[in-house]
């Protein structure tokens, strides 16, 4: 499996990207940390004081290191999830533990790439970046981390410019990058490519492998993707409502084989596919064949 | 081996979008950039033209000064007309002239310069108070609910209040020293601050903040990293109607109760017929509000720019 790695293309445009994420910012010591999901779920307050669940019964444990895709259709309650787990909202019931011990409102384990910019309108592309800068980096480090970040989501020429003087997709790897400069024990990812055009999505995703294979954290990624979670993740739930029931639960759950980055073409991620289109409700119109139906699956860390 | 060999791998494809899509190798791809490309060849063009001499008319300095002084003018002109053709009897409405000639003389006899610099002392001093207890219980009110529920049907009751209704109380507790002037004008310059700051840190963009508690700030810190830069323009605009405010009580506090000041020689001249100095005092309070105004006003574009 491997053989497909090692006889990968030219050193192309990704390769320069993907190098220099390797240099010395992200050599930091920091671990990454477990996160526990035991029993979560989260009602909001409806009309007329009767609640609407959003989730229900999430239970899950997240290795530490683990890359942990979320998927799910428009509303199911995968921001909602994120939001627990970085302690932006807090579950109605159950339990969530990061290392061991319980989510606090606005954990500093946790770093927030939300759906939205949310970008500083004030501030340049650099000072919304060196926002995520965990309080009290020496000053000339942090500028060198922030200058870093920046080169590597590609917006180098872009650091002194206003959020309303680049683009959508701008803004959006800004805000991974605000995410990144924390370099948190839990990096929490909410449909961080959703607004990127095709080939900057594919380079992002590549930079996010980087900068997770060169300080391993604990990554939950929320995306309406399936393949760019079967790229990215090593796990991969897929939140639904069950039938005559109220609120998401986790309806799939699936160990992606093979180890990252995962060949974009392979027919054993084809199946995988289809079977998470299937469980969003997608037709993907035929079988991917040579494939047997009962693909053998390792579990993590295999 | 097995059959993923013979596929081609997700860096074969990627390298081949790359090449085909016409980007070098070394550049890191900004596809996104064509939006801020395209503002700045269209501020350049912008600037092209002004160096062509085509900058709109509306928009250069010479054209918006003499635009903005030729009613003034107009007006002047028609006041001479009417004077000099004798339509009105001196006694309802002095010439320019005769106007200046009081001017003048006030000014030989020192008493214009102080009473203009009292008056302009007394709205300095007043809107500087005043506007900082806005600031201070429009940030309080604004950012705490509780201080909302607490304080905020007091503050609107007591500025439903009309502002002459203070006077007599004022004099009483505070004698006709500069003391009660001030209060008035304070108390005139603090609503228009605290009511546009309270409102403005009330409707900070959510997602702002949160976002800014997710990355570690609260408190002092939040404050002033995000929803203090999010409410200064509005901040400012408050600011320049506490300073139209403050002229107005002015007047208010020095017509009832002073020895000095463009209130005093307002009424002073009503009381000795001397419609020259009441239209003098008229001409200085608008010409002194202006200027202030104006200067808050570029204080304000300043901060437009920047926080914006
Ligand atoms: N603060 C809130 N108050 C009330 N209801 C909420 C709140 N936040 C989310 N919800 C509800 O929870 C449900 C799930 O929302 P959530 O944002 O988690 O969806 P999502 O899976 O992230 O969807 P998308 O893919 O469109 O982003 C929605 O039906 C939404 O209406
Ligand atoms: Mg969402």
């Amino acid at each position: 499996m491997t053989s497909s790695r090692l006889t990968a293309g030219p050193q192309g445009a990704l390769r320069a990207v993907s190098n220099s994420a390797k240099g010395p910012e992200f050599e930091t010591t920091d671990a990454a940390l477990t996160v526990s999901f035991a029993g979560i779920g989260r009602t909001f307050p409806g009309e007329r004081g009767q609640g609407r669940s959003v989730l229900r019964d999430i239970s899950l444990d997240v290795k530490a290191g683990e890359v942990l895709a979320i998927l799910g259709t428009s509303g199911c309650g995968k921001s909602t999830l994120l939001r627990i787990a970085g302690g932006l909202d807090s579950a109605t019931t159950g339990d969530i533990l990061i290392d061991g011990r319980p989510v606090t409102p606005f954990d500093a384990r946790t770093a927030v790439g939300f759906q939205e910019p949310r970008l500083l309108p004030w501030r340049s592309v650099a000072d919304n970046v060196a926002l995520g800068l965990v309080r009290g980096t020496p000053k000339t480090e942090g500028a060198a981390r922030v200058a870093n970040l920046i080169d590597l989501v590609g917006l180098g020429a872009f650091a002194g410019h206003r959020p309303r003087q680049i683009s959508g997709g701008m803004a959006q790897r800004a805000s991974l990058a605000r995410a990144l400069a924390r370099n948190p024990g839990v990096l929490l990812l909410d449909e961080p490519f959703g607004a990127l055009d095709a080939l900057t999505r594919l380079k992002m995703q590549d930079l996010l492998l980087d900068v997770h294979a060169a300080a391993p954290t604990t990554v939950l990624l929320v995306t309406h993707d399936v393949d760019e979670a079967l790229q990215l993740a090593d796990r991969i739930i897929l939140l639904g409502r069950k039938d005559g029931e109220e609120g998401s639960s986790i309806a799939q759950e699936i160990v992606v084989p093979g180890h990252r980055p995962r060949d974009r073409g392979s027919a054993e991620l084809a199946e995988l596919r289809g079977r998470l289109l299937a469980g969003l409700g997608i037709d993907r119109h035929g079988e991917a064949r040579g494939v047997e139906k009962t693909t053998a699956m390792p579990t993590f860390p295999y | 081996m097995t059959h993923t060999d013979k596929l081609t791998t997700a860096d074969e494809v990627r390298a081949g979008v790359a090449s085909s899509a016409g980007l070098s190798s070394e550049q890191p791809v900004a596809v996104r950039a064509r939006p801020s490309v395209a503002a700045r060849t269209e501020a350049s063009a912008r600037r092209e033209d002004s160096a062509r001499g085509r900058v709109p008319l509306t928009r250069r300095t010479w054209f918006v000064i003499v635009g903005g002084s030729l009613l003034p003018l107009l007006l002047l002109a028609i006041w001479q007309a009417v004077t000099a053709l004798g339509l009105v009897s001196a006694s309802q409405l002095p010439s320019p002239a005769s106007v200046w000639t009081a001017g003048v003389d006030l000014l030989q006899r020192g008493l214009l310069g102080q009473y203009a610099a009292i008056s302009t002392q007394r709205v300095l001093i007043g809107f500087a108070i005043g506007a900082l207890l806005g600031l201070i219980l429009g940030a309080i009110v604004g950012l705490s609910r509780l201080a909302d529920i607490l304080i905020a049907p007091t503050l609107g009751a007591i500025r439903a209040v009309p502002s002459l209704a203070w006077i007599p109380l004022l004099i009483l507790w505070l004698k006709i020293g500069e003391e009660s002037k001030i209060t008035l004008i304070a108390i005139g310059a603090f609503f228009p601050v605290y009511t546009t700051v309270s409102a403005a840190l009330r409707h900070v963009d959510r997602q702002l903040v949160e976002a800014g508690r997710a990355f570690g700030y609260n408190g002092v810190r939040l404050f002033s990293t995000v929803q203090l830069p999010a409410v200064l323009p509005s901040v400012v605009s408050g600011l320049r109607l506490a300073l139209a405010q403050s002229w107005l009580f002015l007047v208010a506090a020095e017509l009832i109760a002073s020895s000095m000041g463009l209130g005093f020689l307002l009424i002073d001249s009503q009381n000795n017929g001397r419609i020259d100095r009441i239209i003098l005092a008229i001409i200085l309070l608008a010409v002194l509000g202006k200027v202030t105004d104006s200067l808050v006003g570029l204080f304000e574009r300043w901060v437009n720019k920047r926080w914006s």
